[in-house]
């Protein structure tokens, strides 16, 4: 089963949360990110995730690879919705369940972070106003002259 | 010699089509880059793209063989 997944119907936290389960396991860290009714400065209505799908899971499937290595945790899984999401829907799901509170923690937040990137994954906001766009992609450009945003591509804040 | 070019998010828009196969001299995806540049209205320096050839990452100096599937990479925004 791999760890990393992609899906195009909503996610199933209670499932996810049950592949997690292990008798070791003395905790257990989740995080959602969920498609917001804002981003910098503009009304969203909704949004379209996009992935390059092949490359996205062996990508995932490293991140997860590799927290299962720096951390010591039982189990990590992360579940992507692909496609059209609304306002409030879950977009992106991280699980760890681990032997005591603090790995996990860590670990959630590593997962996290390394996808958001790392993993070949588009978001495009449809705002109020009928405009639309391509997170960190569009504005950098549109104004090429911006050094200082063009030195951090991964600055822009998501869900979190 | 023949490559296959595939497309995401806003390179798909600025393509106009999600894949393409391109008949090039181009040795590397730099070069592939600077060829389509040309003919699509792409707004993305290759400085702010990453590329993946037949489904993995690689650098921008790979030599292509004929055949090869390239896919210019725009900053991602997973989560």
């Amino acid at each position: 089963m791999t760890r990393f997944r992609f899906s195009q119907t909503p996610i199933d936290t209670v499932a996810a949360r049950r592949e997690l389960l292990d008798p070791s396991a003395g905790g257990f860290v989740s995080f959602e990110g969920w498609v917001r009714d804002h981003n910098e400065g503009l009304a969203v209505r909704r949004l379209e995730y996009e992935a390059f799908v092949e490359l996205a899971l062996k990508e995932g499937e490293r991140i997860l690879a590799e927290t299962l290595k720096r951390f010591p945790i039982r189990h990590a899984l992360c579940l992507h919705r692909i496609g059209d999401l609304a306002i409030g829907d879950l977009a992106v799901w991280v699980g760890v369940s681990a032997s005591h509170r603090g790995e996990a923690f860590e670990a959630c937040r590593y997962v996290i972070d390394e996808v958001k990137h790392r993993v070949p994954i588009w978001k495009k906001e449809h705002y109020l106003n009928g405009d639309s766009g391509w997170v960190n992609c569009e504005r950098c450009a549109a104004a090429p002259h911006h050094h200082e945003e063009h030195a951090h591509p991964h600055a822009h804040r998501g869900h979190d | 010699m023949q490559i296959k070019i595939q497309y995401y998010a806003l390179m798909r828009e600025q393509a106009g089509r999600s894949a393409e196969t391109l008949e090039t001299t181009a040795a590397t995806p730099a070069q592939v880059y600077v060829e389509l540049a040309r003919r699509h209205p792409f707004t993305l320096p290759a400085e702010q793209l990453k590329v993946a050839v037949n489904g993995e990452f690689c650098d921008w100096t790979r030599p292509l063989s004929p055949g090869d599937a390239i896919v210019f990479i725009p900053p991602v925004a997973g989560g």
